[in-house]
């Protein structure tokens, strides 16, 4: 609703209007929209348009009709700028070419939380393609009064205006006056989806052509005028605190500028990075540290359950059914996995004239903005984040510490940029993992072969321990004057956390879900791809099958036996048909398996088939083909969406076969890549097919975590189906595997 | 200070011998292709050549580099004037996140300079040292496949141009 505009009579906003004319404009596209909007009171802008109202906070066209966007969302390898690029463009009617996009930053763009929970189509692709759609109506609105001709009767083609006569006038002209102080309307005039010529075409990457020739890509490769480079030493366990250091000894070393304590949070500061690796490395042995031995490491599941717990009631529906003649009860469960990005976090700061700025590649610069100026007592507004690319992050990785000790060596060394670089061993053992889950379940079998029952009991974690808060950032916690980390609360439903995707889609009469919230987190613990639903999925999809064999239906079959909402039904005949399922012969040592979930129940619906070999002799498993499909309602990259939903498969492979956060009672031991391996190349299948299927027209569904769950489930499946051994703990080991068929 | 070849030019550099080469390419040089990812040559973000063979710059200290000819993504192309495998990279669309990625390509030039039409089990084979984690094996091995199959279908392997 468009509030009323600052009385004509305060004089900044007169002196503006008398330049710019804008009160004009602003009244000529009121009428019809003023009218409706009066009838039924305040109606929701779209997307992130609704936290963030003015159309200039999203898109601006310079003198030169070069256009930039503003995302508050960040690029994270998810192929996001690309696809918002493409949006602006087709509704502004510009060649993709001439679009600037400026991403999350506290001082350019609007805020928009986290880049997470796979919003970012929704909530900033929505609001960025209604915004260009409105930019355009307003220029061809200032068009048609320029040019005496309605409004109807223009087009908007490649940054101008133009007439039926030919008459034309460019973007830059016609948006030189700006459009400050204009709201966007919630009635949309987007351009319809059959004229589409960028959106849905396959869309080549931004980002690609510099990240294959060495070009300035990543916040790594930020260099800044007298930066000089910052190693920390990390606490060894998470109750460390630290005794003694031979700081001394360490500023004597060749090339070090400064160590920093405070508390047990330590740092060394160097003129080159090797001195900065080689003080680090003294400094890190001298260290003389207290802990104790706090690690859940006998029974981690027994542990985790006789810990308080929150009962949450996600799901209680009764209904008549038949009787069960299959009861089935099965429990699930899942080790810690990390993150594990490939380039280990890193961050620059530096305090100049009492402002901080920090370039990171936290996937939310505004809550760590926030949460850097409370450790440091400073206001907010005299702190500014910037989003850099980091590696894939998939999740609340250590982006956020490593922004944290920026910002604490930046300002222990004003006007100094500080560039501080995660070691290897340090993002391994310190980041916060997904969390060990278990799930329960419980499920009957009617007579007539379908569900009457379906009971899920799961414990968790907390999914979510972002900043927001201080106490949310490692280091502030190792401060001389700690901050302690916030309780965590549960995400609520419909996302959830622990819990997302514990409520099964399928059709069926009884359905019992309760969530068990552990607060308490002996290991550290945060968002990881999904969240909840890598597990819960696991384990109602490896629970399905084990149904469908009660009920002696194929697996296939009797999902769609479950499931009537159309879109579903969709992604799982076309996954099954691409794969070849009615056509496939089992046999020992080799198998099929299948899953399907719809993200979040709201968001993308993706189905994944897989064919698995299984070495008898050695228990070592194979994804030797996957064949996938998905919706994400339309599609604006459609290699974009193959392009994660293929690596969604192939990541979630390597945690469903290979990986488990190991430790003793003091220390995580996963410190490495050969203590916490990973898929390599000769693990990777034959083939992955991935099919998309367009819905045009249809609201963005967050598709990048889509495929964890299925992925985990049709390999449990297939395992099954290759062995006769059902496995239910993650990670499908190729030692719990062998114990499980007897060799 | 030590004399080092980089993608054909001569570079004195100012630096202990200790330092690995990936410090004096990103930061005595100013190239950004390799990368750091664990320090321990585990993970193949700093893949270079040096003398034909791919290793571990994070690893590889400098005092054995003296008159090595060392070659870096940079010396395969540019943005705009990309290199076969760097253009096949473009065409499959081959990274998510690309922090991997430079390394990857480094990793299959030394494959495809010495064998310039590997089988399938070749390049898997070569490229294990090598991680992705976010999962674009596929694309990155369609990418190699490309050019290996241009490998394939000429008569005799073209010459190579120095870089």
């Amino acid at each position: 609703m468009l509030d009323e505009p600052a009385p004509v009579g305060d004089p900044a906003r007169r002196a503006f209007l008398m330049r710019a004319g804008a009160v004009i404009v602003t009244f000529s596209l009121a009428p019809r929209d003023l009218f409706a909007q009066g009838e039924g009171g305040a109606a929701k802008l779209p997307g992130s348009l609704d936290k963030a109202p003015l159309l200039d906070a999203w898109i601006r066209v310079g003198a030169d009709g070069g256009v930039t966007v503003f995302t508050g969302k960040a690029e994270l390898g998810q192929g996001l700028k690309t696809a918002l690029v493409a949006l602006a463009a087709e509704e502004l009617e510009v060649p993709p070419a001439s679009v600037m996009l400026v991403t999350a930053d506290t001082s350019r763009t609007p805020d928009e939380g986290y880049t997470a929970g796979s919003n970012s189509m929704k909530d900033s692709g929505t609001a960025i393609r209604a915004a260009a759609a409105q930019v355009r109506e307003l220029l061809i609105e200032r068009a048609a009064a320029k040019l005496g001709v309605a409004a109807e009767r223009l087009q908007a083609r490649d940054g101008n205006v133009v007439a039926e006569d030919g008459r034309r006038v460019s973007f830059g002209e016609l948006a030189a006056q700006g459009y400050a102080e204009v709201r966007a309307k919630p009635s949309l005039q987007l351009k319809n989806p059959k004229a589409y010529r960028i959106v849905g075409k396959r869309l080549a990457r931004v980002d690609i052509p510099a990240k294959v020739s060495g070009g300035v890509a990543y916040v790594q490769d930020l260099r800044l005028p007298g930066m000089l480079h910052a190693r920390v030493v990390c606490p060894p366990s998470y109750d460390a605190r630290l005794r003694s250091a031979d700081i001394a000894a360490v500023e004597r070393m060749p090339g070090v500028v400064k160590v920093l304590r405070d508390g047990s949070v330590l740092g060394v500061v160097a003129g080159r990075e090797f001195e900065a690796i080689r003080a680090m490395r003294v400094l890190g042995a001298s260290a003389q540290w207290d802990e104790s031995a706090r690690l859940p490491a006998g029974d981690l599941f027994a542990a985790l359950k006789a810990l308080p717990a929150q009962d949450i009631v996600d799901a209680d529906r009764h209904a008549d059914a038949m009787p069960a003649v299959h009861t089935l009860e099965a429990t699930y469960t899942r080790a810690y996995q990390m993150h594990a990005s490939i380039g280990p976090s890193c961050a620059v700061g530096l305090y100049e004239d009492g402002t901080l700025t920090v370039w990171t590649h936290s996937q939310g610069v505004y809550p760590l903005r926030a949460s850097i100026a409370e450790m440091l007592r400073m206001p907010p507004s005299q702190v500014h984040c910037i989003h850099a690319e980091g590696s894939g992050c998939y999740g609340h990785n250590a982006a956020d510490d490593a922004a944290a000790h920026a910002a604490l060596f930046a300002r222990a060394l004003p006007g100094r940029p500080i560039r501080v670089q995660w070691m290897r061993e340090q993002e391994h053992t310190c980041e916060p993992y997904g969390p060990a889950m278990i799930a329960s379940l419980r499920g009957g079998v009617g007579a007539d072969g379908k569900i009457v029952a379906f009971d899920v009991d799961g414990w968790s974690n907390s999914h979510s321990t972002r900043p927001g808060g201080a106490g949310n950032l490692m280091p502030a916690r190792y401060l001389a004057t700690p901050f302690t980390q916030p309780v965590p609360k549960p995400i609520p439903m419909p996302e959830g956390g622990g819990d997302r995707n514990a409520i099964p889609l399928y059709d069926v009469p009884d359905v019992h879900v309760v969530h068990h919230f552990i607060a308490p987190m002996p290991i550290r613990v945060s968002a990881l791809r999904s969240l909840g639903a890598y597990v819960n999925v696991f384990a109602i999809e490896s629970f399905m099958d084990e149904l469908a064999h009660a009920a002696g239906v194929d697996a296939v079959a009797f999902r769609l036996r479950h499931l009537t909402d159309r879109r579903a039904r969709d992604v799982v005949s076309r996954a099954a048909t691409r794969f070849g399922w009615e056509g496939f012969a089992s046999h020992r040592g080799h198998g099929r398996g299948f899953a399907f979930a719809r993200y979040k129940n709201l968001a993308a619906y993706c189905a994944v088939a897989v064919e698995v070999a299984l070495d008898h002799e050695t228990g070592r498993a194979r994804v030797v083909r996957a064949a996938a499909a998905v919706d994400s309602g339309q599609v604006v990259n459609p290699d974009g969406l193959r392009n994660q939903i293929e690596g969604g498969i192939v990541q979630a492979m390597s945690w469903t076969l290979f990986e488990a956060v190991t430790f003793d009672a003091t220390r995580i031991t996963s410190f490495d890549w050969s203590t916490y391996p990973i898929a390599r190349f000769p693990d990777v299948p034959d083939r992955v097919d991935v099919e998309v299927i367009d819905r045009p027209g249809e609201p963005f569904l967050g598709t990048g975590e889509a495929a964890q769950g299925p992925t985990a489930a049709a390999i449990g499946n297939a395992i099954a189906d290759a062995s006769g051994a059902r496995l239910r703990d993650l990670p499908l080991s190729r030692a719990r595997i062998k114990a499980a068929i007897g060799v | 200070m030590i004399d080092l070849t980089v993608n054909g030019r001569v570079h004195r550099v100012d630096a202990d011998a200790d330092t690995p080469l990936l410090y004096v390419l990103r930061d005595h040089l100013g190239l950004n292709g390799a990368k750091f990812g664990c320090g321990l040559g585990q993970c193949g973000a700093c893949t270079v050549i040096v003398d034909g063979k791919a290793i571990f710059s994070c690893v590889t200290p400098i005092s054995v580099l003296g008159g090595r000819a060392i070659r870096t993504v940079e010396g395969l192309g540019t943005e705009t004037d990309p290199g076969p495998l760097q253009r096949a990279f473009i065409d499959e669309q081959a990274a998510q996140c690309g922090y991997c990625i430079a390394g990857m390509i480094m990793r299959a030039q030394a494959l495809l300079d010495a064998n310039p039409a590997p089988t399938e089990a070749d390049i898997r084979r070569h490229m294990a040292p090598n991680l992705c984690r976010c999962g674009t094996h596929m694309r990155i091995l369609r990418a190699i496949r490309r050019v290996a199959d241009v490998g394939k279908r000429a008569a005799t392997p073209a010459p190579r141009e120095p870089t």
